[in-house]
């Protein structure tokens, strides 16, 4: 009978059409499911450092499929090659996909030539997560790291990417800010490219 | 004041915050690839994933009943549609379906077509035995103790292995009565 049919069965996930990425899932949900991979990686671990490592390798595999998918569908398979094109990619692009907005502000860093700054009032992953004193200057936006590093480095930009927290006067809660440090390499070949 | 009455859906789904669910999605997909590097045996991960999903379950039965405003279900029958209705649609925006009821109403199954958590993932074969989406078992185990029910909930059909849908089989044990910390007469 035509028009009565189950949903194709594909054997291969990779055949299956992709999704226009508008489905969204409630904020809770994905504070829920944040808060477990925190609590699950602090039983993992000894200390504050490990944890925002294991955080931020989280984070990297996220990044590194975002850029596949994002290259593929928004970009039409286009790849950024230089330096100023790939920040504004994540600080646009990828920032819009993941949390609904571009990212507050994007800054050359002053002091040394390699360092960029993505900053951001509230993370949307640091909503409901409070750090206890005893924790220092641990932040979950190690994870948020871990996205951006997994996506400049597949992109062929490798980088150390932290996350901090800023004070700001006049504001209860700090502002966050992702520090992106190019390898040599990517300077010198920007460098190259003129 | 009124009881308010218990809202749809669709209704509070759209009154929440939403995030992009793949980033959802690539979440929940690092949690398990994570988990299985570090436990390495899939029994082990099937069982750390339902012990997460109960704590989350436990903790969002709370903002469940505070955000749909449904009343005290009656019987299993109808916490079960409430939980494919409401629960579903109201965190991760999609719709089940309750069908499979027994003879006497203690266990059903629970209908997913569509499944955020499983976009873009395919298992490879070294993890067959993995029950990727057992998060949600365990959520509704959580949340359902919550409720004085203590429940079984297990996987009966799952699509990365093959099958055309998701079928949760949750099964009603006991009722356990609320039990009250302290003595009236004291």
């Amino acid at each position: 009978m035509i028009g009565v049919g189950k949903i194709k069965q594909y054997s291969n996930v990779l055949d299956k059409p992709l999704a226009k990425g508008k489905q969204e899932v409630s904020l809770s949900a994905f504070a829920f499911l944040f808060s477990e991979l925190v609590q699950y990686n602090q039983t993992q671990v000894d200390n504050i450092a490990e944890l925002e490592r294991r955080l931020e390798d989280a984070g990297y595999a996220v990044g590194a499929r975002v850029l596949e998918l994002l290259c593929h569908r928004d970009k039409g398979n286009r790849r950024e090659t230089r330096l100023l094109g790939i920040l504004s990619f994540v600080h646009s692009t990828v920032w819009k996909v993941l949390f609904g907005k571009v990212a507050d502000s994007l800054e050359k860093g002053t002091e040394h030539e390699d360092e960029y700054m993505i900053s951001e009032k509230e993370l949307l992953v640091n909503r409901f997560i409070s750090i206890p004193k005893d924790m220092g200057t641990f932040n979950c936006g190690a994870f948020v790291a871990g996205i951006v590093r997994g996506v400049l480095d597949s992109a062929g930009f490798p980088a150390v990417v932290t996350a901090h927290f800023v004070p700001m006067e006049g504001q209860q809660r700090p502002r966050t800010t992702i520090l992106i440090k190019f390898a040599e390499e990517v300077l010198r070949r920007e460098a190259r490219l003129g | 004041m009124a009881p308010l009455a218990p809202r749809s859906g669709d209704a509070i789904f759209a009154s929440v915050e939403r995030v992009n669910a793949e980033l959802f999605t690539l979440t929940y997909g690092a949690i398990v690839r994570q988990l299985l590097t570090d436990l390495e045996e899939v029994e082990e991960v099937n069982k750390q994933l339902e012990q997460m999903g109960y704590n989350i379950g436990i903790r969002l039965i709370d903002e469940f009943l505070a955000k749909s405003n449904v009343s005290r279900c009656t019987d299993f029958k109808e916490t079960a549609e409430v939980i494919a209705k409401v629960g579903f649609k109201m965190f991760l925006g999609v719709t089940a379906s309750v069908s499979n009821w027994d003879a006497d109403g203690t266990c059903c199954s629970i209908i997913l077509e569509d499944n955020p958590l499983v976009d873009f993932v395919e298992l490879p074969d070294t993890c067959q035995g993995l029950y990727y989406c057992n998060v949600l078992s365990g959520v509704i185990r959580g949340a359902l103790e919550m409720v004085s029910m203590k429940t079984e909930v297990t996987w009966v059909r799952d699509m990365l292995r093959g099958d055309d849908a998701f079928e949760l089989q949750v099964k009603l044990l006991k009722q356990v009565p609320e039990e009250y910390p302290y003595k009236d007469d004291e």
